[in-house]
């Protein structure tokens, strides 16, 4: 018993890393008041761009950096759509996760070498690979969380550091407030636009980087569709997670475990409960949305991004 | 108008300053003077420019014309950052405050000096001692939707007191507090102004003038009309200086009996958008042929009062009936049905809708019925622009077309707009919110017109306006509301303007007693 | 100098028209740079990618089968975009509209007569579509809670519940293990346009535009819904019931998707099965959008954004070049319109001249 459950946990990191890195870079962008719909497509293009970079260089860091600037730049140019031109957000977003997906797809049959006639599917490239810690990745239960890969290890850094910032810091609190009551902000002399700009584009490098971890530590390698929907599962896992870093990993722990514990229990032979497992954090999602409007307290409480998704202008009232 | 001979050098100046919004001059070349350990009241109706002033002086707004000297020196101020470095601050009249955090995160928010990670606790240390030395007593650590509204100003003005504003600008503070709690808040400003520090305390209500300021300075419509020492005015004088516009038409009002009753209100009782009451037993009534105007300083129940009266507004005891129907919290299409028309205060946020054409704007009460839609609910838009086109003719509404969308009128087009369309539907009571506010004389006019000639044609009317000389000359009673209690009716013939003035000031009119 | 919008005092027809344009000719532009970047021939490219969407009958029939479901969905949008209603659900309604025109074909063939089987299918479709959209409606109209979220978290719960039935109960038991239904009784499937793959649900599409542009243009409930999405107080100033609307819209709104779905299974896979969901419901936000939301528009750019897709398939066969071009030309097309749609609105002004005086930050 003991060790399934350990396996299942080692299954369920190496599954829920990408989805954290994704869930904390939205989370930072949805707190400044910015939904953000593009995570599919700056994910897709994170894991090609690091993919080929690390397949042509060597080089993983290369790699890490170059997804981080592609991430980066798409979430860029949403920032620049809503913000600056005042674009509808929901329509950038699709926007942005339909050019990406589709120049993913397209550079993964360009990028690659002319005798795999151009394709990068099929190549094996330099990887993350899991570093034991010596004597505690041998523990019973907890002994996976010491025997990652890299990228997984920076999150136990980058989590806390996430949530001591968005809590503790000045910045995080202006972060807060933008997201929360931009007019407020304005008035108390934050740069609304500056953070917008700020925190949206964070929130791109940290996708890109969530796709980094697919094609060169979850699934090494570039494929179709490698992202399989996850850009869309984070959008549940920031409500899921009600918009603080340090629940994301619960999130995402949940659903990288469901999915593990899906294939135990198909490899037991129930086949009936996994699509409504699936379902399960979807359906959470929405009552946590009804819950949050039903009793504004909570809502209040959770601190969730009032000024979500709505547009400021200073002088239009 | 000049008064500065004898007094030291201001602290602040604003000399010309100008700002215009898409059709509206909001600022129109207004000065402004302000002396150390003094406060000065600005005065004026809702619209008159007073929150566009002050949003330029903290740099919200950027003025189009105008110059502004701190302690002498000319400054621009292009955001609250600039604001706030040379000492202004403002509480707003929505607070500007984060609902999910608490009070200390909010006093420091946007503050540069402190280190990356600030220390709360010494933050909230901090904020206990001034506290303490200005009766400010709030939790540091509270969350702000945790407070009540007197204590949400409390942290307001805390946070300015923090951030060592030496200018303080308050927006209406009084509207949201209970009489004790503005008492309070007098007293919290008379200890400032004692350490040097001044404040710009902006109102429509005389009575607050008189009991907090040094100096007051009245706008009327974007334009500075009087600087005066309170100690030397007195409520009715700006009352007067504040609504009275000059009379610039004489309309015949015919003597005409009036017939049956069509509106009354038994002892309504209702609240504002915050919970608090607005409405505190009113009763009246309306008949047909006649014009009853509702006096009274903006902000003491008349929003509601038309409000609960056409169904927008939920009615929290009394009762409400027209024509002897008892319609008390009806539906607004329902009460729309019993031939009442309503032209509100919001003519761009409620009365129309910007986006439409005109001739679809003059059709919004209409195209429920034949002939601008059949019994199937299918519209006939032939119908409707012929029906647009002859309520542009008859109101003279000044259209390119009628398929031009309305937001790109005028304010007076808009407003003739809206007042066609509503006199057009009105089948017994029309009930008319602030109808002639910021129109020019032409507009203001053709408005007065149609009201008058709704009596004549035996339609009842309820008149809510700010300006007396309208009310004076339109109206054939006067009701005066104050703080959702009707002071007094009159017959507006033999009404003196010095007694609506006590009236609305607060004070019950004597003749009611006789009655 | 600072430069900043100010709204223009009317609305510009020729940025209307010339934004457009000028976005088309952008992404062409872009397209042809990554292209020749890539070492493709971009003329060629282009060439090939119209001749694959429209060169023949054949080719522009493939075109429609793709546009359908893009008119359907697309203008089952329009409606809900119309009251602000941001229903980013059509992908679940089509999928629920698919499910359950396959479950009527399916399961019901002995209990309906033949010549109903197939509008009971399609109506069946309909209706799950519509009662699907109208749950985020409710929430909405009775709690106020955001559509947006909602409606996209659906999407999935329908996909999931697609995929559950055709991997498990609904499973082809002679399918060879293949994800997918058995094959619906011939009495199901939607006729088809000749001998290609283009199916009646061109009608259905061009009939639904029609009936949405007479609803929005010439009947009350059209002009109550119109004055709901521009100005709600306005429109309970003036006694329309914003609730009831608001979920009566829905219903509609995701009747269409659903029907978009059910032509989808009884038009062309003829059995519920994986590809069901891929991405129309998304593709048809952006369709909507592009057309301004007017019906007739809609079936246009739908054509428009299928040609693409069709295109890009057609340069893969021909040319080896991946067929992404024709998604990657769909996100171009887009930046260009979504930063351009800014100056029908606003114009840029340019403020120039040295401000002299002491700025506040510096005292």
């Amino acid at each position: 018993m003991i060790d399934l459950i350990t396996s299942l946990l080692a299954i369920t990191m190496r599954a829920g890393a990408s989805l954290v890195y994704a869930t904390v870079g939205e989370i930072y962008t949805e707190r400044s008041g910015i939904l953000n719909l593009g995570l599919e497509g700056m994910m897709l293009m994170g894991a090609v761009s690091s993919f080929a970079v690390a397949y042509y260089t060597g080089s993983l860091v290369l790699a890490v950096l170059m997804a981080m600037l592609v991430g980066g730049l798409l979430a860029l140019t949403h920032a620049f759509l809503t913000v600056t031109m005042r674009a509808n957000q929901v329509v950038s977003g699709l926007s942005i996760t339909l050019f990406g997906s589709g120049l993913a797809s397209f550079l993964g049959q360009r990028l690659g070498p002319a005798e795999n006639s151009h394709y990068l599917v099929g190549l094996v490239g330099p990887k993350f690979t899991p570093i034991a810690v010596p004597g505690l990745s041998q523990l019973p239960l907890v002994g996976p969380i010491f025997n990652q890969d890299p990228l997984t290890y920076i999150l136990y850094l980058l989590v806390p550091a996430a949530w001591f910032y968005l809590y503790k810091t000045r910045a995080g609190l202006e972060l807060r407030a933008v997201g929360e009551n931009p007019r407020t902000a304005d008035a108390m002399g934050v740069d609304v636009v500056k953070v917008r700009y700020l925190y949206t584009t964070i929130g791109g490098m940290l996708t890109g980087l969530g796709g980094a971890h697919l094609s060169l530590a979850y699934t090494p390698g570039w494929s179709e569709n490698i992202t399989g929907g996850r850009g869309w599962i984070v959008i549940a896992l920031v409500i899921f997670a009600m918009w603080n870093p340090a629940r994301a990993v619960l999130g995402a722990l949940l659903f990288g475990g469901i999915n593990a514990v899906q294939f135990r229990l198909q490899a037991a032979g129930t086949n009936i409960p996994a699509a409504y497992l699936n379902m399960l954090p979807y359906l959470t999602t929405i009552v946590v949305l009804v819950a949050m409007t039903w009793w504004e307290a909570l809502s209040k409480r959770i601190g969730a991004p009032a000024a979500l998704g709505k547009p400021y202008m200073r002088e239009e009232k | 108008m000049n008064d500065t001979q004898e007094t030291p050098v201001p602290i602040l100046e604003m000399r010309g300053i100008t700002k215009r919004f898409p059709g509206v001059l909001a600022n129109d070349h207004v000065d402004l003077e302000l002396y150390p350990g003094e406060v000065l009241a600005l005065l004026g109706e809702n619209g008159a420019g007073k929150s566009t002033l002050m949003n330029i002086l903290v740099g919200l707004y950027r003025p189009d014309e105008g110059e502004i000297y701190v302690r002498g020196r000319r400054v621009e101020i292009h955001s609250p950052r600039d604001a706030a470095a040379l000492g202004i601050g403002m509480v707003h009249q929505n607070f500007m405050l984060v609902p999910t955090m608490t009070v200390a995160e909010n006093i420091i928010l946007g503050l540069r000096d402190l280190p990356f990670v600030p220390d709360l606790a010494q933050v909230s240390q901090r904020i206990r001692e001034i506290s303490e030395r200005y009766n400010l007593h709030v939790d540091p650590d509270a969350y702000i939707w945790q407070l009540s509204v007197g204590e949400q100003q409390r942290v307001e003005i805390l946070k300015l007191i923090y951030r060592g504003a030496e200018i303080l600008i308050l927006d209406e503070p009084t509207a949201v507090l209970t009489p004790q709690e503005a008492r309070e808040l007098n007293k919290v400003i008379h200890m400032m102004t004692a350490e040097g520090k001044s404040a710009i305390f902006i109102t429509h209500k005389m009575e607050e003038v008189m009991e907090f300021s040094d100096w007051v300075r009245v706008l009327r419509q974007g334009k500075l009309v009087a600087v005066k020492r309170t100690a030397e005015t007195s409520p009715q004088e700006l009352a007067r200086l504040m609504v009275g516009r000059e009379v610039l038409f004489r309309l015949e009002r015919k003597p005409r009996e009036p017939g049956d009753v069509v509106l009354e209100l038994q002892d309504v009782h209702a609240d504002d958008d915050k919970g608090l009451p607005a409405l505190r037993g009113v009763s009246f009534t309306i008949r047909e042929g006649e014009i009853l105007g509702i006096a009274g300083v903006a902000g003491n129940g008349q929003r509601e009062l038309a409000e609960v009266i056409t169904g927008l507004r939920k009615v929290k005891a009394g009762h409400i009936f027209i024509n002897g129907e008892e319609v008390t919290n009806k539906p607004p299409r329902e009460i729309i049905t019993h031939g009442v028309s309503h032209i509100p205060a919001d003519r761009i946020g409620m009365g129309a809708v910007g986006n439409l054409p005109v001739a679809d704007n003059l059709a919004m009460k209409g195209y429920r019925h034949e002939p601008l839609s059949s019994k199937l609910g299918i519209l006939n838009p032939r119908r409707i622009i012929d029906f647009a086109r002859r309520l542009i003719q008859t109101y003279r509404i000044a259209t390119p077309t009628p398929q031009t969308r309305i937001k790109f009128l005028s304010g007076g087009n808009i407003q003739k707009a809206i007042l066609a369309r509503e006199i057009n539907a009105c089948k017994g009571l029309l009930v008319a919110v602030y109808p002639s506010r910021g129109l020019d004389v032409g507009a203001t006019e053709a408005v007065r017109k149609r009201l008058l000639e709704q009596r004549d044609a035996g339609k009842a009317v309820l008149l809510i306006s700010e300006d007396l000389e309208e009310l004076l000359s339109v109206a054939d009673r006067i009701a005066v509301l104050f703080e959702g209690q009707v002071m007094g009716i009159v017959k507006s013939d033999e009404a003196d303007i010095e007694l609506l003035g006590l009236m609305m000031a607060g004070i019950k009119d004597p003749a009611m007693l006789r009655m | 100098m600072r430069i900043v919008f100010e709204k223009r005092q009317s609305i510009s027809r020729k940025a209307q028209v010339l934004v457009p344009v000028v976005s088309l000719l952008l992404s062409l532009v872009l397209g042809a740079i990554l292209l020749a970047l890539s070492k493709a021939n971009p003329w060629e490219t282009y060439v090939a990618m119209a001749k694959g969407a429209f060169g023949s009958w054949r080719n522009f029939s493939e075109t429609l089968v793709k546009a359908i479901p893009l008119m359907l969905t697309g203008l089952g949008i329009s409606i809900a975009f119309r009251m602000q209603f941001w229903n980013i659900g059509a992908e679940g309604q089509l999928v629920w509209g698919g499910v359950a025109a396959a479950g009527v074909a399916l399961f019901w063939a002995d209990r309906i007569p033949a010549g109903l089987l197939l509008p009971a299918s399609l109506l069946a479709g309909i209706i799950a579509g519509g009662l699907w959209a109208g749950i985020p409606a409710t929430l909405k109209a009775w709690i106020g809670v955001d559509e947006t979220l909602t409606t996209l978290m659906l999407n999935y719960v329908a996909i999931l519940y697609a995929e559950h039935l055709y991997y498990g109960p609904w499973r082809d038991p002679h399918g060879y293990g293949f994800p997918g239904t058995a094959q619906l009784p011939p009495a199901a499937w939607l006729p088809r346009l000749g001998n290609t793959r283009a199916h009646l649900g061109l009608l259905f599409a061009i009939i639904a535009a029609a009936l949405l542009w007479f609803i929005f243009k010439r009947t009350r409930w059209g002009f109550e819904l119109t004055i709901i999405g521009e100005n709600k107080t306005a429109a309970r100033y003036l006694g329309i019931d914003i609730g009831r609307n608001i979920v009566l819209a829905l219903l509609l709104s995701g009747a269409l998707s659903g029907l978009a779905g059910a032509c989808e299974v009884t038009g062309v896979s003829h059995r519920l099965q994986q590809g069901l969901a891929i991405g129309y419901g998304y593709t048809a936000i952006i369709v909507a959008w592009m057309a301004q939301l007017d019906p007739i528009a809609i079936l246009f750019v739908s054509i428009l954004m299928a040609a693409l897709m069709v295109g890009g398939d057609q340069v893969q066969m021909m040319m080896g070049l991946p067929a992404a071009v024709g998604l990657v030309l769909q996100g171009l097309i887009l930046f260009p319109l979504l930063a351009g749609s800014l100056f029908t609105e606003y114009k840029l002004k340019i403020i120039r001249g040295r401000e002299k005086a002491t700025t506040g930050g510096q005292v």
